[in-house]
């Protein structure tokens, strides 16, 4: 991360309100102690994030004393894009990866520091922690740098950026121990509670306000439920816990059956959809 | 780590972490090994257990294909070729695991090298039937060259042999024989099936005659202490904090060894010593720090250090050279220059740097020594590095970390290389410079001028030497002091000795521009006319001169109409195939992307070209007559 700092002109740090993120951002805190944050933090908002996560985020940049960037693509929302009349797909590519494109050329950044980890998904386990995008944000799997040692190579021309997935090397579980041990407030949603919910195609999505469109026959239930992944409202499925507290969280974890991503819908819709994402300048 | 990757919280109940690598030929079956140790460890979940069934069915595969769990990227999926390395995490009760998923493609070597850097102890998997092949003994070559010293050897697919003793006896012999030399601390051969399971997680009831441990329980149990806390202490400073005027900290990770508050340290290049006034942590301070620790540093004095200083302790000083011996492993298509001009990155110190000479390379399948003036994609050589500022290192064999280095290319910035030091040179150090009592001003001042080079690069026929004889001629009439250089000239008499191969046009343009910087010096406008067809040894030359002295006339003349020229039947002869190597037919011209002067040919005659290039020489000498 110091490194980052050192090599790059203009670097940011991705902050997605998620877990990783609050690990990721309490450890550059740390990293660059007593001096302050040497970049900003962007979140790439589509207006459809749980209010929960928002709040979270403005309590956060404010605790933290850190520099916020908020950018959402105005011209999804004029073209009236949403994930519920738009698929998941179209909303993703113009809301989140679109959006995080234009964020980056507005504002020149040419290093994104994120808290992917390689034990998500299949195509992450390949990616670098310097991750080398060309001028379009284009990732090319078969063009990547070779990583040896700790040495990283961090030359870019003008036009060009890196993505920083500086803990590349953690689980899941990794995450939620050290939550535990340094004690990091995170979203509440990651701790079980009754929430008003409704289930659709085998997933439990909670009804966080009233434009979620219900059909004639649903009616929202109180369920005790809480989030392992945390996204838009309406993509994002709950599972049912009794965990209150971080250490619950972390027994429930040891004892997981599924995957996180599992409640994630962006990722079924078709196979390699992550690969497919990231060629086009996902995250 | 001194990186950009965050290494892993320590947990109160910490497990040691297992870095280990899998390598092995193609159908050697390393993905199904991982994944039936990840599946079998519990870490697979039942939706992406579901979604392999679902895709083995689709691939053509009734079983489940574990295989399939981490081949991640759909292009080798459909090739059945894992191209690059995927790392793969689980977790036992006594240990936890990152695995490297490095490739068995012959050409994939480099992928190979990359997974074994951060590995302790390497899998080398080959199957019951073929025995050691030549990639395995590649792979186990390359394991010792990047200092793995544990090996496991997996005897793949022992069901197809029958579970045969003999036949794993023979593969086991087959292998230790070649891999007696490599200086492996240990190699535990054990007989396994990765598809049925067989000695990976439990002992397998058909292997009886086998009485090692099954795989798990030897990567839970093998002593892996490196023990980097014991070593000599390394810091490389990689970030200077400077919050307010009050405070000064030097920011990085403990490479090696522990340090305490209070400790005498020394800055290796500058040979400044202080002391450790404080370990600054956002915690709260630390008494001491050791391998691995993320710190800020503070000092008694105000010395000068910057990112890319190493703090070490006074009494166990790391190497200071410009030159060293290295292996170097070659990672791109383009082979490697001798005398090239690079970056190289060691730790956190970035430095120009070039290979001086390659004394030899390596044959990977026979570790045998052989002379060669490049290195192409894959091959490793022993190599003297010489580099632009001494730099702080250690041998790699003693410390991975301050040991290692990379080769960036200038150009287009790939990583190209991975080295690994292995003593310091200091012939460096009998070769001073000598200060110059009279210098280039002065002998300028005499001529009335002010000297600088005008190089001119283009295709062969494109016209270079018409207009440099040109302007030669002009500058004489003006009663200016100028030489001509010219490359078929050179080649006569200076550089006779070399040919036309990419690493002998480098030479013998490192050649031409010390002698035109020589003649700088003497106070002289020196006229240059080389093809110098790449863009790197250009630039070489423009640091050399120095950026104001030198002017880069670009003849663009398109290839047809240099070979219509051709005015000493070059091209035909090169068209017919008894040129080898010829610019613009077999070999590559890079052109320059912003001249000072660019010339068309088909635009202009030469009288108009030269009368262009005079202009901006006089422009340079007027100035200079001005300030006068």
């Amino acid at each position: 991360m110091r490194e980052v700092a050192a090599e790059f002109k203009r670097p940011v740090m991705l902050y997605s309100i998620g877990k990783d993120s609050s690990v990721l951002l309490h450890i550059a805190i740390k990293a660059f102690y007593p001096a302050k944050l040497p970049f900003p933090l962007l979140h790439v908002d589509t207006n459809w994030k749980f209010r929960e996560m928002i709040s979270f985020r403005d309590a956060t940049a404010k605790r933290l004393g850190v520099e916020l960037i908020v950018h959402v693509n105005e011209e999804g929302i004029a073209r009236g894009i949403n994930p519920i009349d738009s698929g998941s797909a179209l909303h993703t590519q113009v809301m989140k990866t679109d959006a995080l494109k234009q964020a980056l050329e507005l504002y020149g950044f040419d290093a994104a520091l994120g808290g992917a980890r390689r034990d998500e998904e299949k195509s992450r386990a390949k990616e670098r922690i310097l991750s080398f995008r060309s001028a379009g944000h284009v990732w090319d799997p078969r063009n990547q740098r070779p990583e040896l040692w700790s040495l990283f190579n961090t030359r870019i021309r003008t036009g060009e950026s890196m993505r920083v997935f500086a803990m590349s090397n953690w689980t899941e579980l990794d995450v939620w121990e050290y939550i535990m041990l340094e004690k990091i407030p995170v979203v509440p949603l990651y701790f079980a509670k009754q929430r008003p919910t409704v289930r659709r195609n085998g997933a439990t999505i909670m009804v966080d306000d009233r434009r979620l469109p219900l059909n004639c026959d649903e009616t929202p239930q109180m369920r005790m439920i809480r989030f392992r992944t945390l996204g838009c409202y309406p993509l994002s499925g709950a599972i049912e816990s009794d965990a209150t507290t971080i250490e619950d969280v972390v027994a429930e974890m040891q004892t997981a059956s599924v995957s996180e991503r599992q409640g994630r819908l962006i990722d079924t819709d078709e196979a390699a959809s992550m690969e497919k994402k990231k060629r086009e300048g996902y995250f | 780590m001194t990186s950009i990757a965050i290494s892993k919280p320590v947990h109160p109940r910490a497990r040691d972490q297992l870095r280990f690598i899998t390598c092995g030929s193609v159908d050697d079956g390393k993905s199904t090994l991982i994944g039936r140790l990840l599946h079998d460890s519990k870490m697979i979940y039942q939706d992406q257990l579901a979604a392999v069934k679902r895709d083995s069915i689709r691939h053509g595969s009734a079983d489940i294909d574990f295989a399939l769990l981490v081949d991640g990227l759909e292009a080798e999926r459909e090739q059945g070729i894992t191209i690059d390395v995927a790392y793969r995490f689980f977790t036992t009760s006594r240990r936890s695991f990152m695995v490297a998923d490095t490739p068995g493609h012959e050409q994939y070597t480099r992928n190979m090298a990359t997974g074994a850097s951060n590995a302790q102890l390497a899998i080398i998997l080959i199957d019951a039937r073929k025995g050691a092949l030549v990639q395995t003994r590649r792979h186990s070559f390359i394991c010792s060259l990047l200092g793995i010293r544990h090996v496991v050897l997996a005897v793949n697919k022992i069901d197809l042999v029958a579970y045969s003793k003999v036949a794993f006896d023979r593969s086991v012999a087959s292998y230790l024989a070649f891999a007696a030399g490599l200086g492996f601390s240990s190699i535990v051969p054990i007989p396994i099936s990765a598809r049925h399971g067989d000695n990976v997680v439990d002992r397998s009831a058909h292997t009886k005659w086998y009485n090692g441990p099954c795989l798990i329980e030897h990567l839970e149990s093998v002593d892996i202490q490196s023990d980097t806390a014991s070593q000599a202490f390394r810091f490389p400073v990689q970030w200077v904090n400077r919050p307010d005027p009050d405070f000064r900290g030097y920011a990085g990770s403990v490479a090696s060894g522990r340090i305490s508050a209070g400790d005498d340290v020394v800055v290796a290049a500058s040979g400044r010593t202080t002391r450790i006034k404080r370990i600054v942590t956002q915690d709260g301070d630390l008494v001491h720090a050791e391998a691995g620790d993320a710190v800020t540093i503070t000092l008694e004095d105000q010395i000068d250090i910057g990112r890319g200083d190493l703090l070490s302790r006074p009494t166990e000083r790391p190497s200071v050279a410009d030159q060293f011996a290295a292996y170097l492993i070659w990672m791109d298509s383009d082979p490697l220059a001798p005398g090239r001009n690079y970056i190289l990155r060691i730790g956190s110190q970035t430095v120009a740097g070039s290979v001086t000479a390659i004394r030899y390379r390596i044959d990977v399948n026979t570790c045998e020594h052989l002379a060669a003036e490049t290195l192409s994609l894959n091959e490793i050589a022993f190599c003297n590095v010489a580099i632009a500022l001494p730099a702080a290192f250690d041998p790699y064999d003693v410390n991975r970390k301050t040991g290692s280095f990379i080769v960036i290319d200038r150009f287009t910035n790939r990583t190209v290389g991975a080295g690994m030091i292995a003593f310091p040179l200091r012939r460096a150090t009998n070769v001073s410079w000598r200060a110059p009592s009279v210098g280039r001003s002065e002998r300028a001042a005499l001529k009335h001028q002010r000297p600088c080079v005008v190089w001119f690069t283009g295709l062969s026929g494109a016209g270079k030497s018409t207009i440099a004889n040109l302007v030669d001629q002009k500058l004489l009439a003006m009663s200016r002091h100028a030489m001509l250089l010219d490359g078929d000239d050179l080649r006569n008499g200076l550089n006779a000795d070399l040919g036309f191969s990419k690493a002998e046009r480098v030479e013998n343009i490192r050649r031409a521009g010390q002698v035109a910087k020589l003649m700088l010096d003497s106070g002289l406008i020196v006229i240059c006319s080389f093809i110098s067809p790449y863009r790197s040894e250009r630039d070489m030359v423009r640091s050399l001169i120095g950026k104001d002295e030198f002017v880069e006339v670009f003849v663009d003349t398109p290839i047809e109409e240099c070979a219509r020229r051709d005015p000493k039947g070059l091209y035909s002869k090169a068209k017919a195939g008894e040129i080898k190597n010829f610019t613009g037919i077999d070999a590559s011209y890079e052109a320059p992307i912003r001249p000072e002067i660019h010339l068309r040919t088909t635009e202009q005659t030469p009288e108009q070209a030269a009368e262009v290039v005079i202009a901006a020489v006089m422009a340079r000498t007027l100035l200079c007559d001005e300030r006068r």
